[in-house]
């Protein structure tokens, strides 16, 4: 569903990314963990370009991204992705976040997209909310929203970069229980995150990386209980 | 010192004529300027360095020349050499068109720029295109933060008009300068003018204030 090869990628001098090979499957959740300015975001963002990549390919569904004749819009509205910051739209009501793009890019009109907006917001527990500006929010609403939104475009592959890094401990249960649930739907999904707790339950496989490189690549159960390299097993000693 | 209202009562016609080319002339050059303004602002952020570089130095020369030399250029050069003969009014509109365009620009430039980059982000990833992002996600936040400077904008070009007075356009200010001229007084000419142009920018003031709740989120 997702390859990536050789994929390089430099801001300046600086090589953020230097050899990432990774495949993902259909239904698979990968869960991406490493210490801060491993590279791992910058990965992230790559596989829906909203980095420019330096080298290498990025395959979605077998077509290049890195290919200039590809439509990067076409192929976004298959990767959902949710961001650190939720970066909602503060001068829409969340229901017209939810609705905006189905609208406009995939020209469905309003009633339906407005229903298919409520049923979101149902599922991720918010229908009251449907009317309130997203500044009248919690943190962990809000990331909740911002996962409907990127639901509603219905994609394929979802993109979680560092979803619960910006809320209060106690909000952090809720928005991965949504997670929880999408990955039970068997939703593709490629997830960036420090908690470790989830990794194991929900990930069907970890890739740690260091130092802009993939440094292991195991079922979760394998790469906590065993890690095998150095560098590896220094993180995991700090954060578990 | 004796202040005759008399003559104000007297010579109020001919001040509400030059009142009413006044608002005229702002409002036009707030359209003017504000249209124009938006496109050399979006051509000034253009990443192509020789692309945006005429959009920079019109507004270099426009915020680095005096308005009065620029409203004597025009209606001395510029307008006669399009129309053969000259016409104060639309040279007038035209200076402060093109003069407020520059601030304009800056105004959006900095607006737009304000917006947190994963807005455009987060509309992206959402299969938007670009100008989709623009349109429906930057500007219009952007705009509710371009409201005061706009307004400050708008409230300085309305008192700049009164340099067209210069060129003879028969606005506010040339209508203060006859009264003085006719009754010898200066009192009662330049405070009636100052008041009614007081009028002008508190009320514009007001309108902006209201615009500026109704784009309110909570």
């Amino acid at each position: 569903m997702i390859q990536v090869k050789n994929l390089k990628k430099s801001f300046g001098t600086n090589e953020v990314l230097k050899d990432i090979n990774v495949t993902v499957n259909p239904k698979e959740v990968v869960v991406v963990i490493g210490p801060s300015g491993s590279g791992k975001s910058t990965f992230l963002r790559c596989i829906n370009m909203l980095e420019t990549i330096t080298g290498g390919q990025v395959l979605i569904e077998g077509v290049d991204i890195t290919d200039k004749k590809t439509d990067i819009n076409k192929i976004r509205t298959e990767v959902g992705m949710v961001f650190q910051q939720f970066n909602l739209f503060p001068h829409k009501k969340v229901i017209d976040n939810i609705m905006l793009a189905p609208m406009k890019v995939r020209n469905i009109p309003a009633d339906k997209a407005r229903a298919k907006g409520m049923e979101l917001l149902r599922k991720v527990g918010l229908e009251d909310k449907a009317d309130a500006y997203p500044d009248s929010l919690s943190g962990g609403q809000k990331q909740r929203v911002a996962i409907a939104r990127a639901l509603a475009m219905e994609p394929k592959i979802m993109l979680f970069d560092e979803p619960t890094s910006a809320l209060d401990p106690e909000m952090v249960g809720e928005v991965l229980e949504v997670m929880k649930d999408l990955a039970k739907e068997g939703m593709t999904m490629v997830v960036v995150t420090h908690e470790m707790g989830f990794a194991k339950e929900v990930g069907d496989r970890v890739i740690f990386m260091d130092g802009g490189l993939i440094v292991e690549e195991k079922v979760p159960t394998e790469l906590f209980d065993n890690p095998q390299e150095e560098r590896t097993k220094a993180f995991l000693s700090k954060v578990l | 010192m004796d202040f005759r209202w008399d003559i104000i009562v007297d010579y109020a016609p001919l001040l509400l004529k030059g009142t009413l080319l006044t608002i005229g002339f702002s409002i036009a050059s707030i359209i003017f300027g504000t249209i124009l303004g938006l496109f050399i602002g979006l051509g000034k952020m253009m990443k192509n360095k020789l692309y945006s570089l005429p959009f920079r130095w019109y507004i270099n020369f426009f915020r680095g020349t005096p308005l009065m030399v620029q409203i004597l250029l025009i209606h001395f050069a510029v307008v006669p050499a399009f129309l053969s003969t000259t016409n104060a009014i639309v040279a007038a509109i035209l200076a402060l068109s093109l003069n407020s365009a520059a601030y304009v620009a800056e105004i959006f430039r900095a607006g737009i720029q304000s917006i947190d980059k994963g807005q455009m982000e987060a509309a992206r990833s959402l299969g938007m295109t670009h100008g989709q992002a623009m349109r429906y996600v930057i500007l219009p936040q952007a705009f509710k933060r371009m409201i005061p400077p706009l307004g400050n904008e708008f409230i300085v070009l309305i008192k700049d008009s009164s340099l067209a007075a210069l060129i003879a356009a028969p606005e506010l200010m040339y209508w203060g300068q006859a009264m003085q001229g006719e009754y010898m007084r200066p009192w009662e000419p330049y405070l009636s003018s100052a008041a009614i142009y007081l009028v002008l920018t508190l009320s514009l003031n007001f309108l902006l204030g209201k615009l500026e709740r109704r784009f309110a989120t909570e």
